[in-house]
């Protein structure tokens, strides 16, 4: 059936709505564990100031609804930053796309620090010592001894992370990024077809989910440490 | 900008907010706290008897349900909730549910497969030995459950529900996108009529801040509570 863009079938609206979402998802993410595992780097450093600041930081993203810190890095931003930035700001093209991916990668990374803070402090403490004991400088045994280790452990949470993030780029539809769930829904809009449209979109996300799920075992097994966590 | 910050819309706009506005996102999730609280025992319980198809069927909802956005799940039942409901009452034509209700259906069984996880993990918490010393001095299936496995198991995951609470009083804001009011759904409407973007979500913000942080506050202190008992 033919779109009303004119261009394409429905089947090719819904795929482009699909690849908004894969673009999304991965720019943010890759945001979010930058950030989130520094600042879950933070969390676990001995100095109270630092531990103080990454806790603030983890408590602010996390404690306001996605839809809210949507709606201030679209609406509020522009308007509180000097007005010639704030112009700009508004005149950029895809301004709903950047705003997503920094709005969902802030929000995101929250999450990745707190995954990070709980696979590092679930190390024993040996392991820090015996590091410290090598002659190793803090950043060598974050590097070299924590963080392999500290990763390998919270890769199922962070696979699931991963997963939620994907699903939230949809919220960013309130502000108009044409992702998946808003062509699905324009579809319906258009042509009344609730249920193939919505079908389409469930179908779509449920391979994503599938894809991703496969691609995590097999990443799992292959960075599998000989020895190490409970064989499964 | 902080000198045109504009205080006064928000203190005219208060009422508004708060009758209108919170009272909906606050019942909205007591009750879908409740409803999914006992439907994701029951999918949990499901998940983990031995009967035949039950537990397929408990994996394949909880699945479907965590692999889905949730505002993709609002459009569905949005749509599909007056048929479910001409089907359960076998009416002639669908019938005409609010968005009310239609949220709290929506809700309801979202979060009952989030629920249903948390749940799963607490009934593997409690030893098996327990089960089978309730079934050794005579109770039943449900006696078992009732007596020995759900009070700990609910104590033991009370934090774990707790902080879903706090997740499911956050997602409640996606209902905007049936252009229902609750509380953002109010500022983000006063916001666009007094042209007063800034103050109204901020404010708004704010206020999920508050309460999700004192919330979330009190869960940790309960955690570390429960930490030492057990």
């Amino acid at each position: 059936m033919p779109s009303p863009e004119g261009v394409g079938t429905y089947l090719q609206t819904l795929l482009d709505g699909l690849r908004w979402t894969i673009v999304t998802a991965v720019c943010s993410w890759m945001m979010a564990l930058g950030l989130g595992t520094a600042i879950g780097i933070l969390r676990t450093l001995p100095s109270k100031l630092s531990q103080g600041l990454a806790f603030g930081y983890v408590e602010l993203f996390r404690n306001i609804p996605l839809l809210a810190q949507m709606f201030l890095w679209f609406f509020v931003l522009p308007e509180v930053v000097p007005h010639a930035l704030g112009v700009w700001l508004k005149q950029v093209p895809d301004a709903p796309f950047y705003t997503a991916v920094v709005c969902l990668g802030f929000y995101t990374s929250a999450r990745v620090a707190e995954q990070v803070r709980g696979g590092i402090n679930s190390l024993p403490r040996g392991q820090w010592m015996a590091g410290t004991a090598l002659g190793l400088t803090t950043p060598q045994v974050y590097r070299y001894v924590l963080l392999p280790m500290a990763f390998r452990i919270i890769l199922p949470p962070l696979t699931s992370e991963f997963l939620s993030n994907t699903k939230n780029t949809s919220v960013a539809l309130t502000i108009g990024l044409l992702e998946l769930t808003a062509r699905a829904r324009a579809m319906q809009e258009f042509s009344f077809q609730v249920f193939e449209a919505f079908a389409g979109a469930t179908v779509l996300y449920l391979i994503i989910n599938l894809i991703v799920v496969m691609l995590m075992r097999m990443l799992e097994r292959r960075l599998r440490v000989p020895g190490y966590g409970a064989g499964r | 900008m902080v000198s045109n910050f504009d205080f006064a819309v928000i203190v005219r706009s208060l009422p508004y907010l708060f009758y209108e506005g919170m009272t909906f996102t606050l019942t909205l999730t007591a009750l879908a706290t409740a409803g999914g609280i006992v439907l994701g025992t029951l999918l949990a319980m499901m998940r983990l008897s031995e009967l035949f198809l039950l537990p397929q069927i408990s994996a394949v909802y909880v699945n479907l349900m965590r692999s889905l956005p949730l505002v993709l799940v609002i459009f569905w039942f949005y749509f599909l909730v007056p048929y479910i409901g001409q089907w359960l009452t076998g009416a002639s034509r669908p019938i005409q549910v609010g968005a009310f209700m239609s949220c709290v259906v929506t809700f309801t069984l979202f979060e009952a497969a989030y629920f249903a996880e948390i749940m799963r993990a607490g009934f593997q918490s409690i030893p098996k030995g327990q089960v089978a010393a309730g079934y050794a001095i005579g109770l039943n299936y449900w006696q078992v459950m009732g007596w020995v496995v759900l009070p700990q198991a609910f104590r033991n995951m009370t934090p774990l529900l707790l902080t879903q609470t706090i997740i499911l009083f956050q997602d409640t804001s996606l209902v905007y996108v049936l252009s229902i009011t609750d509380f953002l759904g109010a500022a983000s409407r006063v916001a666009q009529r007094d042209g007063r973007l800034v103050e109204m979500y901020l404010f708004a913000a704010m206020i999920y801040f508050v309460v999700s942080f004192i919330l979330s506050s009190f869960v940790r202190r309960l955690q570390s509570r429960i930490a030492i008992v057990r």
